[in-house]
């Protein structure tokens, strides 16, 4: 990766173009007849640039970036398998890319979201999915949206409180504020799983139904789950499956079968569709038989990402009965191959079998002395980044100080996982003898660690605000 | 260690009152700032906003974090800081030296409710 | 175990780091699950494909789709996209990253987004853009939300009654449930009416309110004086835009906006059925802080060189949790690209040349519609590229003539009119075609 200091517009030269259109027509009117009132005074300040220009300026800015075709990303929580190929061939071709979304009987698009629906209900349990959501947050939002309209359908006016564990997504507790509920914090036992002690008294006629991931985002299967969803189904709430977390299940464990009523899906961690720099992605909220009724909750403009569905659906395809099986299973074996070669280095929290992803809590020897502070979790993650890896999700979850949260996924061979353990290995070394090595970091990047403070203090967030100072 | 002053009350969620008269004016401690590390922004009521004891009147902001201020007095907004909104780096170069708003307050007895020098520094020993 | 390509491992790998793990099976990591979790029947999945069953089996479904040159409009519009916009979008550096949370592997991401939220304020004429939204509708119902965050103890947000159907739906859903009550504001010829505004403001609780710039009639709307009756009231103004017109129309700052939304596909994104596309937000920086979504920002590195970074983080679900000003997570990123290539192709001269094309088609397929003695004029008002008229057979019939004759178009609308919409894609050889297949 080489730093190149660019922006599209100080490349603009006056006059130059990088568009090909037909000609206007010479005699008739244009836009120059709309009336003046409703016309803007000054043209836009977009770039003036050639094709070229854009081509070069584009592909320079990508060689600063890193995604998972460039190597490997363990960035928990976000599940960045591999994204084939064929996906991206198929979503592109031309008699799905040009149907226009309130065209009717579109028999082959059609027949993408049954297809999908009912593979989705094969993997989950559930009986039937809704694909309106555009990410997983988005998911969350719909699956309480459909929560509240079932208790409301019944009378049930007083359920506007949810239950979600002190170990949850950010994004939870945000959706249920979004959705009008009021957040109820269930805590986590010292094994890191929910309490079932704590949760019990919570449970009355205000709870609308808890927000579970499982396994939770230590990585840790909720044993307890059966007990928890019969206390929560004997209160009169329903259980939300928060799937971010679904991928070591996939093949093997189904949330509809653990007592589960609704849940979201991110198509693009669990199906393999591309992250492309934070989406889209799609966030399909799937429901057992009694809330099938609601699904038809409104939250987006059209039908939901097709895009991104389509490839999801031919993902799934090539998967099939067969490899499905072994899909969760070779993720929780990654994680468990990590966890188990690095936690003489690194401190293991809990320590237990986990599923596709587990927390750290961080160095064991951290290198701290009379005169030097020891290295952080940050300083572990961006020395990762001189050796050519994406770090894991750092001080996530909040549960632990110095957290560092790992998550392979089983598209990447052992020979990676081997390579990735030695790293992490030779870092720990480097920080016991020197810290000072990992404070600096990151040495081999395009650009060093930038000054996020006066970012925030004097917020420059468009071309135009530099130039003014 | 944090610098705790003589002279003023302090709420639990590390805020400072210094009184005069019927004004009550609240900042920050120095333990919170330091909390905090480094303060990008300082969100607060407009004048003439009611606040309550104990719920929130704005909120301070780091790069990784966000801290709600909490009233620890009844009243009315009758002064803001704009000095800190314009630099809130003032917070975390004297934190009891820039005050963030101006309370008139309309119950007084609520003061007795607070930590006095000595409490506040047993309280953020422990 | 037959192999698969997605999966790397071999059966020796597998037992070698079982044993690292010190469990003898793939079965013992999941010994935490109670057994009857485990599920032991055979999975409801068709037989795994090969790739080229794969690519068959979507060829096949593609053919049963009809193929039709597309007239319509009402929020989903056919530009043309230029060849560079997949061949940059498809580079695996933007494609397969994430969110770029490590800043210093991430320059690439976080310089486009960069310029995107330039070219949204330049457009736009606001002065701070966030990094992309799901949708337009939902753009307008978190601009809804963030009016009333704003605004603090007011309740109410007035919504025109000329927005496109699916944003008022959306916008209600969302309301719904935060517990916000919205009021229509009556459309009069076709455009949101004033007095109608005026009224509601007086019956206060108003914290603002959302209206079109170019609405779902297709016309070019009137919003003077709306701001600053909204001002004066202290409430906020939201208009919800079209970003292709925007190059030739006011913009919202012009009209005195504190919000300006929209989606962002007229902007060479393929119609693709419905998505993706992206949502654009933008606001006065007086309410930078309220913004929901992702913001990048410049500053330097130690070294001192220019650098971008993900910043005002603290109003964020991950820092706020049920606090944040939205539960937004991701943005729509590589969509956001499509759009920022796609503005740096056009660039001020291209984007005015699209509007004239529109503008010129449009208007001509007008005429010729109204020459088959088939419809009625509506409404007397400027249009750029969509409009209605009233037609004098049953749309439904006009509909099945088009598609016979290989087009889409003649969308019904609430108010039982029909509308139309030319894009500088469609030739004036499809157009008299299209009219002459509604003559017969």
């Amino acid at each position: 990766m080489k730093y190149y200091n660019k922006l599209i517009f100080e490349l603009s030269k006056q006059g130059r173009t990088g568009y090909s259109l037909p000609q206007t027509c010479s005699k008739c009117a244009g836009t120059d007849a709309i009336p003046t009132a409703l016309r803007r005074e000054k043209q836009p300040e977009l770039p003036q640039v050639s094709e070229m220009d854009v081509v070069r300026h584009y592909t320079n800015l990508s060689q600063m970036n890193f995604g998972v075709d460039t190597g490997f990303y363990p960035l928990g929580s976000c599940t960045m398998k591999y994204n084939p190929k064929i996906n991206e061939e198929i979503a592109a071709m031309p008699a799905f890319a040009g149907i226009h979304p309130l065209q009717k009987d579109v028999a082959g698009a059609d027949e993408i979201y049954k297809g999908l629906d009912q593979a989705l209900a094969a993997i989950t349990g559930m009986k039937h999915f809704t694909f309106k959501p555009c990410a997983g947050a988005h998911g969350e939002l719909t699956g309480l949206m459909i929560i509240r309209e079932y208790h409301l359908s019944r009378g049930d006016t007083r359920r506007t409180r949810i239950i979600v564990p002190d170990s949850a997504h950010g994004t939870n507790p945000a959706s249920a504020a979004v959705c009008g509920l009021d957040v109820v914090v269930v805590k986590s036992n010292a094994n890191g799983l929910v309490d079932v002690e704590d949760l019990r008294p919570l449970l009355d006629d205000t709870i609308a139904g808890i927000m579970m991931t499982n396994p939770n985002t230590l990585g840790l299967f909720e044993k307890d789950i059966r007990e928890i969803a019969s206390l929560v189904h004997a209160s009169g709430g329903l259980l939300y499956y928060d799937g971010a977390n679904m991928n070591p299940l996939i093949g093997t464990v189904r949330p509809g079968d653990m007592g589960f009523d609704v849940m979201h899906l991110n198509l693009h961690k669990s199906f393999s569709t591309p992250h492309g720099g934070g989406g889209p992605g799609s966030g399909p909220v799937g429901v057992c038989e009694k809330l099938v009724p609601f699904l038809g909750v409104n939250v987006s403009g059209f039908n939901g990402n097709f895009g991104v569905i389509m490839r999801a659906y031919a993902y799934i395809l090539m998967l099939g009965r067969q490899n499905v099986k072994l899909c969760g299973k070779l993720a929780t074996l990654g994680a468990n191959y990590i966890k188990e070669s690095l936690k003489d280095v690194y401190k293991l929290p809990i320590e237990s079998v986990c599923k596709h992803e587990f927390v750290f809590d961080g160095l064991i020897n951290d290198g701290a002395r009379e005169d030097k502070e020891g290295a952080c979790t940050l300083d572990v993650a961006k020395r990762l980044l001189d050796f050519g890896y994406h770090a894991p999700t750092i001080y996530f979850p909040l549960l632990f100080h110095q957290a560092i949260m790992i998550e392979p996924t089983e598209t990447e061979s052992k020979e990676t996982l081997d390579g990735f353990i030695e790293v992490m290995r030779m870092i720990a070394a480097e920080a016991a003898q020197d810290p000072d090595i990992l404070h600096g970091a990151p040495h081999n990047t395009p650009i060093s660690r930038p000054d996020e403070t006066t970012a925030a203090r004097n917020p420059i967030l468009k071309y135009w605000d530099a130039c003014a100072c | 260690m944090s610098k705790v002053l003589e002279g003023l009350k302090y709420s639990d969620t590390h805020e400072w009152v210094k009184v005069e008269g019927e004004i009550a004016i609240i900042g920050v401690t120095d333990f919170a700032q330091k909390e905090m590390g480094e303060i990008t922004y300082v969100d607060c009521p407009d004048v003439d906003d009611d606040v309550e004891k104990g719920s929130e009147f704005g909120a301070l902001e780091s790069v990784k974090a966000a801290s709600d201020l909490f009233s620890p007095v009844s009243g009315t907004v009758t002064e803001v800081n704009d000095a800190v909104v314009d630099d809130p780096r003032l917070v975390n170069d004297d934190a009891f030296g820039n005050w963030i708003i101006k309370v008139q307050m309309s119950d007084a007895s609520e003061l007795d409710d607070l930590m006095d020098a000595a409490a506040y520094k047993a309280f953020i020993k422990e | 175990m037959a192999g698969f390509q997605y999966f790397p491992h071999t059966e020796e790998e597998i037992k070698v780091m079982l044993d690292r793990i010190g469990v003898k099976s793939l079965d013992d990591l999941y010994a935490d699950v109670p057994a009857d979790f485990l599920y032991k029947g055979e999975y409801d999945l068709p037989d795994a494909m090969s790739e080229q069953q794969v690519r068959d089996f979507f060829e096949g479904l593609a053919a049963k789709n009809p193929k039709l040159k597309v007239f319509a409009g009402a929020g989903a519009y056919d530009h043309y996209t230029p060849a560079v916009i997949p061949y940059i979008t498809q580079r695996s550096e933007f494609l397969t990253a994430y969110t770029p949370y490590q800043c210093e592997i991430s320059q690439g991401t976080l310089r486009y987004i960069f310029e995107y939220q330039s070219m949204i304020c330049t457009l736009t004429g606001m002065d701070v853009s966030n990094a992309s939204m799901y949708d337009g509708p939902t753009a307008a119902a978190e601009a809804m939300r963030m009016m009333v965050a704003q605004t603090r103890k007011k309740n109410t947000v007035l919504v025109s009654n000329t927005l496109l159907p699916n944003v008022r739906g959306v916008i209600a859903t969302y309301a719904k449930y935060a517990g916000i009550t919205i009021k229509e504001i009556a459309q009069e010829d076709g455009q949101t009416s004033k007095a109608s505004l005026d009224a509601l403001i007086a019956q206060g609780d108003v914290a603002g309110a959302i209206v079109p710039s170019v609405n779902r009639f297709g016309i070019i709307e009137n919003l003077e004086g709306m701001a600053d009756a909204l001002h004066s009231d202290k409430s906020l103004l939201t208009v919800y835009c079209d970003p292709s017109a925007l190059a030739v129309i006011k913009t919202p700052a012009e009209w005195g906006a504190d919000v300006a939304v929209g989606d962002g596909q007229p902007l060479g994104i393929p119609l693709c059925y419905g998505g993706p596309y992206v949502g654009f937000m933008a606001c006065r920086r007086d309410y930078m802080r309220k913004l929901p979504g992702r913001i990048v920002g410049q500053t330097t590195d130690k070294e001192g060189r220019r650098a971008f970074v993900l910043t005002l983080q603290a109003r964020e679900q991950h820092i706020r949790r049920e606090k944040a000003t939205s539960n937004i997570c991701s943005n729509e990123s590589l969509m956001a690209l499509w759009v920022t290539v796609y503005l740096s192709l056009m660039g001020p001269e291209g984007m005015k040349q699209v509007n004239d094309l529109c503008y010129q088609r449009s208007h001509y397929l007008y005429g010729k519609l109204l020459e088959t003695g088939k419809f009625q004029p509506v409404f007397d008002a400027p249009f750029l590229k969509e409009f209605v008229l009233k037609p004098l057979v049953s749309p439904a019939e006009l509909q099945k003539k088009l598609s016979d004759a290989g087009f889409f178009g003649a969308l019904e609308t609430e108010d039982g009119y029909v509308s139309f919409c030319v894009t500088e894609k469609r030739s004036y050889e499809e157009m008299d075609a299209l009219v002459e297949s509604i003559r017969k």
